[in-house]
């Protein structure tokens, strides 16, 4: 009784994988919908990391309105010249990502390996760049803690006036968790990149099945976007004499 | 077409960098989040291509969580800026 109620549904769940594209799973009705499922699901994640980080935006501007001159005199202590250049990585490697989904889009796989290592590459410069960083404030005494130390330093646009020291700890508390976030995420990236490069090695990609090329270059632009808001508001804000 | 984006962002990366050195008062910062603002459109419609997105459904979550995100910053900001210190 089981066996022969069993036996017909086997079969046809054969037929149904004849008769289709291999790489289009059941519940899909075509291609282009199951694309589209999954970009969304990203789109979706996305979203709450877009509210994750703006918590901290938020915190940010309270305490740039409050501390005014404090955050200003502690931003100039940051050497803007290595963030300016770690903005020109991440826009490098953005690109590199962009092609990267176009040649696993139209099956050219030595270009789709290539991309995806130059990506990997730029990201470690990134990190790279940003640990320069971290030695100088660590020597600076700047890093939040009982070894913080801010003291005598002018604020921009006030001749005479220095800056309050507490004030200065929570520009840099927001400076290390924001920039320290981002560059997780930075790790993490590097983490599903290097996955991307061994499926792409092993020739995994075609044309009709690339999604997480796609999907994952999708949370690289989000992270580089992320870049691309904490590079004035952390190191140009009142750079100007 | 990509490689366009790519220039148009590092310029926009250059100029934000040379303008932070000038004295535009409260411009400054109006200017540096403007050009943030322009490079993520930019990334966001090109690179991720939203613009040509398929599935109207992408385009309803990015107008989403901007509207979202505006709700946060903008009431948090509305009560903070017209409050009186003493």
């Amino acid at each position: 009784m089981a066996d022969s109620s069993l036996t017909p549904v086997h079969e046809h769940h054969g037929e149904a994988h004849a008769a289709h594209n291999p790489a289009l799973l059941h519940h899909f009705a075509e291609p282009q919908q199951q694309r589209d499922a999954a970009s969304l699901g990203m789109w979706v994640f996305l979203a709450t990391e877009v509210m994750f980080f703006g918590g901290l935006f938020c915190a940010y501007l309270i305490y740039r309105r409050w501390y005014f001159g404090d955050f200003g005199a502690a931003s100039k202590s940051i050497d803007a010249t290595l963030g300016a250049t770690n903005t020109a990585v991440l826009i490098c490697s953005s690109l590199t990502v962009v092609l990267a989904v176009w040649a696993a889009q139209t099956a050219r796989k030595t270009l789709l390996i290539a991309m995806l290592g130059i990506t990997m590459l730029l990201g470690l410069a990134f990190l790279g760049i940003k640990g320069v960083e971290y030695k100088d404030k660590f020597e600076e005494h700047h890093v939040p803690g009982a070894s913080f130390s801010f003291e005598n330093v002018p604020i921009p646009g006030h001749p005479g006036e220095f800056a309050n020291p507490r004030h200065a700890q929570i520009f840099f508390s927001l400076y290390f968790v924001m920039t320290g976030l981002h560059a997780l995420h930075m790790i993490i990236g590097l983490g599903i990149f290097t996955w991307l490069f061994v499926m792409a090695w092993k020739g995994r990609f075609t044309p009709e099945w690339n999604t997480p090329v796609e999907i994952g270059g999708l949370y690289w632009h989000f992270v580089d976007i992320v870049w691309i808001y904490l590079f004035p508001l952390l190191y140009l804000i009142d750079r100007h004499p | 077409m990509y490689f366009g984006i790519w220039l148009t962002l590092l310029v926009c990366t250059f100029i934000t960098y040379k303008a932070a050195f000038l004295e535009l008062g409260r411009f400054n910062a109006a200017v540096a989040l403007g050009i943030a603002t322009f490079k993520a459109t930019l990334v966001a419609l090109f690179f991720m291509h939203v613009y040509h997105a398929s599935e109207k459904l992408t385009k309803l979550v990015v107008i989403g969580v901007l509207f979202f995100l505006m709700l946060l910053l903008g009431l948090t900001m509305s009560d903070y800026a017209t409050r009186l210190w003493s």
